[in-house]
């Protein structure tokens, strides 16, 4: 039924990119560059008392040093989302209040790499060290107060307390929790821990600034939101917006960590004050310490139910660590609630309660799953729990209990994005049928009974199969925005502007497909141009599973405007109403009582040309933007088998099923794509990946070797199978894909685990020494 | 001081300081398809090949290599006529961001050199050294798999 999508056309950038012709950030060098390197804190809480650069300043080849001292203090939050801003104003470019290793003491640009970095070694710092949080559960209230008499403040009117630590609170309650929780014949409370992690994206974070010919400055950088870019460096820079470009190139992959405004202010202030060209290149070290983490989570889960396993009442509660600054630590907090809770939509009493909390640690962000993949972990196993204990098949009971289509969740306008959310119904979900050809693939039935039964008895090595369900959004409902622009050429071509971001998800490849549908035109005719807020209207940018959902959509209507012209240039030319004419691969044709008349048609290019040229002459043109009134959640269902081996506490994957529901995939290699590379990384946080300090909170494993990255020899087989379901409110019926399979692989895991063993995992990762420990419990 | 290197089958003279590592040279000197993601020899992202043998180019001083035949990603294939190996990862979408493309690929053609009828096993031995973050590995997997199959139908019917 459709032509362009749902195929699987290939990226448009794929053989640019295989061949090494695309460039990213890093790529681009200009003449007389600086390059700018920057001094980290040593210490995780410290005041600076004196800052002496003139050593620094006295290499030959050194250019400029940036630091308190000479770069104004304008609060502001890092975290690249829409404004007014859900995340604090806590953070300034270079302060002089150091509040986690790794925080930026100072910049200095050189004329080469090499010599900015000795002129590092030259900076002498003075540090009143401070008594510092390294414990998380220990921060709220704490006598060491991280944010004194700095003058952070909230942005938008929420809760904030920064003289107890607190960052962020979310509460939400809908029906009585305490009441309907003492009711309940049967009880469980169970705590959870996930870690710290980071993106590692293969690309570190770049930022490359100079000024074109006229003096405005230009930004090139490896960003998921440079629009976000844009506002945030004329503000802390303070240079006019309409002196800024940014542009976006090709990047090395984002899951959230460039979801943050770092390195473009510092490179920007360098080449204003310069008039030079100046580059920023993080270490894969800084990437570790010094960008953007996943928060480290404890989620605690209390949950009332009846003998025959229906939930009455369930209250999570999230700590939250948001290290040094308050970057997403509202948001993700408020997503643990709002990308969970909805899914058993059937309990009547639902409670969320939520900290978000500052530690002299790494800060958190944005991160693939955001705050969902944090309370999954629990969740997935309390619903696994419940149906132990009550005799029920997990299976039949995600098939009963969870959401349907016409369905709703109270906690849908209860939890938003720093005010009160939408109210949505739900009108996709094929997630029933997800379940049932999981359980298929997987050999659920056969295998859950037979791990269950006598077949591990006596052995070392134990086999279990474990299953989730999981839920996502699909853009942030009235706050997101994104835009398109296409224009018509004298040869049947076009020039499809967007803002959306392309972070190697393939966005630019699906979004041409997208118009390509609406004017049945093959997907090479569209000359896709992104990221650059020179000549793309204005996108939020690549977060929160938006750009499929959300940019598609304004991609759609724009499409849909430049079809209508088509058919009016063209139903002239054929001097035929313009209710006989419709577009049909790439021309106009008419068509009669349903048939069409293959002597009238007129081409696309013909109807160009003349628009352009000859007749009533006007530039073929459109522009689109589009907020969504809703997030369609996507729905998926994980199936996973291993085996421990219970002398070592080693976990092996065996297998691993993943069924999913985006509504339409547009382009379903690239879908499965995501969802695969999203299982991946989730493996690697529920086996491997941490960050371990020391006691004076340095992060030992700063590079990949250390921190756990799985390769492809480390991979289970993966099956991915999308089970489509169709979107009303996305183009074609689309919905999102990029986050929600990262969150599987925790509780799906755990679950499995608890099939071979008995016993459950509270922590993350499942490193051998934690499984043996819970093994011999 | 300037050294002649062969890149790609062509002799270049190249700027370098002698404590330099061969990936700051080559992309100094604009050959930024090899890509650095860690500097650390753990990524393989800066994968070349010397003398038809894959190296990290971060782990090498450019100094030690003057006398070997480079070759990077654009070595094996370009736009306009790429490898087979190159085709089916853009086909199969084993390239999301690309940014362990280049490597990658380098990689898989010194895999399937040695080997050319690897199981998908070997295959994901043979990448071992290879980070992607992106596509979980399975589609490149795939598409080496594909590759290889297509080359020695290739290599079959020429002879
Ligand atoms: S950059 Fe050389 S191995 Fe990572
Ligand atoms: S495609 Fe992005 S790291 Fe491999």
């Amino acid at each position: 039924m459709f032509k362009y999508v749902k195929h699987s056309v290939e990226k448009i950038d794929g053989l640019a990119l295989v061949t090494g012709e695309e460039h990213y950030t890093n790529d681009f060098s200009f003449r007389n560059m600086l390059y700018v390197s920057i001094l980290h804190s040593t210490f995780p809480y410290a005041k600076i008392e004196d800052i002496d650069d003139s050593a620094a300043r006295a290499m030959d080849g050194v250019v400029e040093v940036l630091s308190y001292k000479n770069v104004k203090k304008i609060l502001y939050t890092t975290a690249g989302q829409g404004f007014p801003e859900p995340s604090p104003y806590d953070s300034v470019l270079f302060g002089d209040v150091m509040r986690f290793v790794g925080d930026n003491v100072c910049a200095v640009a050189a004329e080469t790499k090499e010599i900015a970095d000795a002129a590092l070694a030259k900076v002498k710092v003075r540090y009143k060290q401070l008594k510092p949080v390294l414990d998380f559960e220990k921060a709220e209230g704490s006598s060491t107060v991280i944010h004194q008499d700095d003058g952070a403040f909230p942005k938008i009117p929420v809760f904030y307390d920064a003289s107890k630590n607190i960052a962020a609170k979310v509460e939400a309650e809908v029906g009585n929790f305490d009441d309907a929780f003492a009711k309940s014949p049967k009880k469980i409370e169970h705590q959870f821990y996930v870690p710290y992690a980071s993106h590692c994206a293969l690309e570190p974070h770049a930022a490359v600034s100079y000024l074109d010919f006229r003096g405005r400055l230009v930004i090139i950088s490896s960003t998921q939101v440079p629009f976000h870019v844009r506002r945030i460096v004329s503000v802390v820079a303070e240079i006019p917006v309409s002196k800024i470009r940014v542009i976006k190139p090709r990047i090395g992959g984002g899951f959230g960590g460039k979801q943050e405004v770092l390195l473009e202010p510092i490179v920007a202030l360098v080449t204003w004050r310069t008039k030079r060209p100046a580059k920023l290149v993080y270490s894969r070290k800084e990437v570790f310490t010094s960008t953007r983490t996943r928060h480290q989570y404890r989620t605690t889960f209390k949950v009332g139910y009846n003998k025959d396993g229906a939930i009455n009442a369930l209250h999570l509660d999230a700590l939250e660590n948001s290290g040094g600054y308050g970057s997403h630590a509202l948001t993700v907090l408020a997503n643990a609630g709002s990308k969970t809770l909805p899914l058993l939509n059937k309990i009547q009493n639902l409670k969320f309660t939520g900290r978000g909390v500052y530690t002299n640690l790494p800060v958190g962000g944005a991160y693939r799953g955001y705050g969902a993949t944090e309370a999954y972990f629990g969740y997935g196993q309390i619903v696994d729990m419940v149906c132990e204990d009550t005799g029920c098949d997990i299976v039949e009971y995600y098939k009963k209990w969870t959401i349907k289509s016409g369905e709703t969740s109270p906690i849908f306008k209860a939890l938003g994005e720093g005010k009160e959310g939408v109210a949505m119904i739900v009108t996709s979900t094929s997630l029933n049928e997800c379940i049932h050809v999981g359980a298929k693939l997987s050999g659920w039935y056969e295998k859950r009974k037979l791990y269950g039964g006598d077949f591990n008895k006596g052995k070392r090595d134990k086999r279990g199969i474990g299953m989730v369900a999981l839920m996502q959004g699909s853009a942030i409902p009235e706050i997101d925005m994104a835009s398109a622009y296409m224009k018509m050429n004298d040869d049947g071509s076009f020039n499809l502007m967007v803002g959306a971001t392309d972070l190697g998800t393939g966005s630019d490849t699906v979004l041409a497909q997208i118009a390509s549908e609406v004017l049945d035109t093959p997907v090479e005719k569209f000359i896709v141009t992104s990221s650059d807020t020179d000549h793309t209207p204005f996108d939020t940018g690549a977060y929160a599973s938006s750009t499929t959902y959300l940019s598609g959509h304004a991609v759609k209507k724009c499409a849909e405007s430049i079809k209508n012209q088509i058919l009016k240039v063209g139903a002239d030319l054929l001097t035929v109403s313009i209710g006989e004419v419709e577009v049909e691969e790439s021309r106009v044709v008419v068509r009669r009582k349903g048939k069409q008349d293959h002597h009238q048609e007129v081409s696309f290019a013909e109807i160009c040309q003349s628009s352009l040229y000859q007749k009533n002459q006007f530039q073929i043109q459109a522009t689109a933007s589009h907020v969504s009134p809703k997030s369609p959640p996507p729905f998926a269902a994980h199936f996973i088998e291993i085996e421990v081996d219970t002398f070592t506490g080693i976990i092996k994957l065996l297998n691993y099923v993943a069924t999913v529901d985006c509504g339409t995939p547009i382009n379903p290699v690239l879908a499965e794509g995501q969802a695969e590379g999203a299982i991946v990384n989730g493996i690697a946080y529920a086996l491997f990946e941490d960050y371990y300090f020391s006691p004076q909170g340095i992060l030992l494993n700063d590079t990949f070797g250390k921190y756990g990255m799985l390769t492809a020899h480390d991979i289970p087989p993966i099956t991915v199978k999308l089970v489509d379901s169709f979107e009303e409110s996305g183009p074609f019926g689309a919905k999102s894909i990029s986050e929600i399979n990262i969150n599987g692989a925790l509780p799906g895991i755990a679950n499995a685990f608890f099939n071979a063993t008995g016993k459950r995992l509270h922590r993350a990762p499942f490193m051998p020494e934690y499984v043996l420990s819970v093994i011999n419990e | 001081m300037k050294i002649s290197f062969t890149i790609n089958s062509r002799k270049r003279d190249l700027e370098l300081q002698p404590n330099e590592t061969l990936l700051n040279v080559l992309r100094k000197n604009g050959l930024t398809e090899v890509k650095s993601g860690c500097e650390e020899g753990e990524c393989g992202a800066c994968l070349v090949l010397l003398d038809g043998k894959p190296v990290n180019s971060c782990q090498v001083l450019a100094m030690s290599v003057r006398s070997k035949k480079i070759t990077t990603v654009k070595g094996i294939g370009t736009l306009h006529s790429p490898h087979i190996i190159q085709k089916a990862f853009a086909q199969g979408g084993a390239d999301q961001c690309g940014f362990c493309s280049p490597g990658m690929v380098l990689a898989a053609y010194s895999l399937l050199q040695k080997n050319p009828n690897p199981t998908r096993e070997e295959i994901a031995e043979g990448l071992d050294g290879n980070l992607c973050r992106c596509t979980g590995y399975v589609k490149i997997v795939e598409a080496v798999h594909e590759a290889a199959s297509k080359l020695r139908n290739e290599k079959s019917q020429a002879e």
